[in-house]
């Protein structure tokens, strides 16, 4: 009965934006071959918070789970960094290999953490994230309370080893961009987003809730580790207040909600706003706090889907093909 | 007529508040039933059990003769049983074709042409086909409602719970919906169907039940059960007498 028409899934506008997304990220990938070394570290503090939008969204934007504990992925990556170079393992492996850990870590918080919902979740989350931090700080092989610089890396000379770290960092960056593409281009995209906007329903109509939820925790998880292992990298000195503080999540959720939650382009542009005003105003101290808390708040009010809306709206495709469309056959 | 969804001695209690007593509801393959009742009957909370959005306090649903009491609602949609709910949920962030997508490739558990093919008669079923790419949040009330029986139509159900499907609608509009249920029943789909309009079921249903406080008053064939003396009672009160 309905011959004239058919579903596609891609046409030529995603084609060509698909396109310029790949060459966007080589040309990222050239960038320690020709700019100066703050550059690239700056670069590298981009793409950690790009990491982290990404994963936060993949939470709260598509699985509906607000987490307010994600520093604790951040801290136990960048602590397990520390702790697996300690035991002899090259710093950039351990780097891996903590981002790892941090997805098992997920895996064996997510039974007890995703039985709760809303707040409750939000709250429990964030009670892991202090935990952490506290057995951290009981432990002076990791520096206890003062903090632990990485070894290793030291060696190498700067410039290669900024290098190294931001071709890392990207690479993390494009791997989990990646990865939530797959998931979002699956037939598990429709249902993820079918989640985040009405579970219940998407369960009358076939959906199994927990797998797919799990999935999202496990893989916000891994992120978020090596989000914290890069930020390490890059820094090569942590202290568990900082590296498992709540204003991980504050940042998170700032970049999200400003650049769209739910979205996949969203939470790109929420990172580059977000470090672009970090970059500016960061030097006001409170007031640069304030200022941050009022932009929120803004958004929330008057443009609650965020920047990548007013660009959604107004474009008559999507950039990316991972949606569905109905168009007349042949 | 062997059953297709079956209840039996079903009861719900949320603390002191008993909503379903001992309540028996059967449903042929291809069945239509309406149920009717005042508000606060229970007739939501039955629809609730029977699609496992609730466990019962007592009592067992079958799905063709399968015992599912205890089986989640996505697992009792893939075995038949489709949904509409009471307000349509429209998934708002996605396009109206993506929400029936949803529902044909999880429900269905179809893939490629096959996903694409039944979305789009799906759609097409539901006069929604002109508004497929449209963002589910931008729709108007009739358009909602057709989106909610297109998702539950898609999932490939051999039976269907509508919940009030058409409180809110004009007689024109509830017009419209009832011959796109009456093109429903012209596949083998047996439906439930919970409705205040009284006249617009009774053009539609083969059996009429009637609940009031938790229990089934009345049931049987609609002109029947309409004049029953229990029924003008409980539920159409001094307007019908």
């Amino acid at each position: 009965m309905s011959e004239q028409w058919t579903v596609k899934r891609s046409g030529r506008a995603t084609r060509i934006s698909s396109g310029v997304f790949v060459l966007i990220g080589i040309v990222l990938f050239t960038v320690p071959l020709g700019f100066r070394a703050d550059v690239v570290q700056q670069l590298t503090t981009l793409c950690t918070l790009l990491i982290m939008a990404v994963m936060w969204n993949v939470l709260a934007g598509y699985g509906g789970l607000v987490s307010v504990g994600q520093q604790a992925f951040i801290g136990f990556g960048a602590y397990a960094t520390v702790y697996l170079a300690q035991l002899g393992v090259p710093a950039y492996l351990a780097v891996v290999l903590a981002a790892l850990a941090s997805a098992v870590l997920a895996v064996a918080l997510a039974p007890l953490l995703l039985r709760l919902r809303g707040g409750q979740f939000a709250v429990g989350t964030w009670v892991v994230a202090e935990a952490l931090a506290l057995l951290v700080a009981l432990d002076h092989e990791l520096g206890g309370g003062t903090g632990v610089s990485l070894r290793g890396l030291n060696t190498i000379a700067p410039d290669w080893r900024r290098a190294y770290t931001y071709w890392l960092t990207l690479g993390f960056a494009v791997l989990l961009l990646v990865l939530v593409f797959l998931l979002l281009r699956r037939r598990s995209g429709a249902a993820i987003q079918a989640i985040r906007d009405d579970e219940e329903a998407a369960a009358s109509l076939g959906v199994r809730i927990m797998p797919l939820k799990f999935m999202l925790f496990v893989l916000a998880g891994f992120g978020c580790g090596a989000a914290g292992a890069l930020t390490l990298a890059n820094t090569l000195f942590i202290q568990p207040q900082s590296i498992f503080g709540v204003q991980w999540s504050a940042y998170m959720l700032f970049m999200v909600l400003v650049g769209g939650i739910g979205t996949y382009e969203g939470p790109i542009l929420g990172a580059i706003l977000f470090f672009l005003l970090q970059d500016w105003f960061a030097q006001y101290g409170a007031w640069y706090l304030i200022g941050l808390g009022a932009v929120a708040i803004a958004f929330a009010l008057f443009l609650p889907r965020g920047l990548w809306s007013l660009a959604d709206d107004r474009l008559p495709f999507r950039l990316l093909p991972v949606g569905y469309t109905l168009r007349p056959a042949g | 007529m062997s059953p297709i969804l079956e209840g039996s001695g079903l009861s719900m209690r949320y603390g002191d508040l008993q909503v379903l007593t001992g309540v028996d509801f059967t449903v042929g393959e291809g069945e239509a039933v309406g149920i009717v009742g005042p508000n606060g009957a229970g007739k939501t909370t039955l629809l609730n059990v029977l699609a496992g959005a609730v466990r019962p306090t007592a009592g067992t649903v079958r799905i063709a003769g399968r015992d599912v009491t205890r089986a989640r609602p996505d697992q009792r949609c893939r075995l038949g049983v489709g949904r509409a709910f009471q307000v349509p949920r429209p998934f708002g962030g996605m396009t109206v074709l993506e929400n029936v997508v949803v529902a044909a490739s999880y429900g269905a558990g179809l893939r490629g042409p096959a996903l694409s093919r039944q979305a789009a008669d799906v759609l097409e079923e539901c006069g929604l086909t002109e508004l497929a790419n449209r963002r589910a949040e931008s729709l108007g009330l009739l358009h909602r409602k057709r989106l909610e029986l297109a998702r539950c139509l898609a999932t490939g159900p051999r039976v269907v719970l509508l919940d009030e499907i058409g409180a809110g609608l004009t007689d024109a509009e509830a017009a419209e919906l009832v011959s796109a249920v009456r093109q429903v029943r012209s596949g083998d789909i047996a439906i439930v169907w919970i409705e205040h309009i009284v006249h617009v079921l009774v053009q539609v249903v083969d059996r009429l039940v009637c609940m009031d406080t938790g229990r089934v008053i009345a049931d049987g064939e609609p002109q029947a059960v309409l004049g029953d003396a229990v029924v003008i009672d409980a539920y159409l009160g001094k307007a019908a007498s």
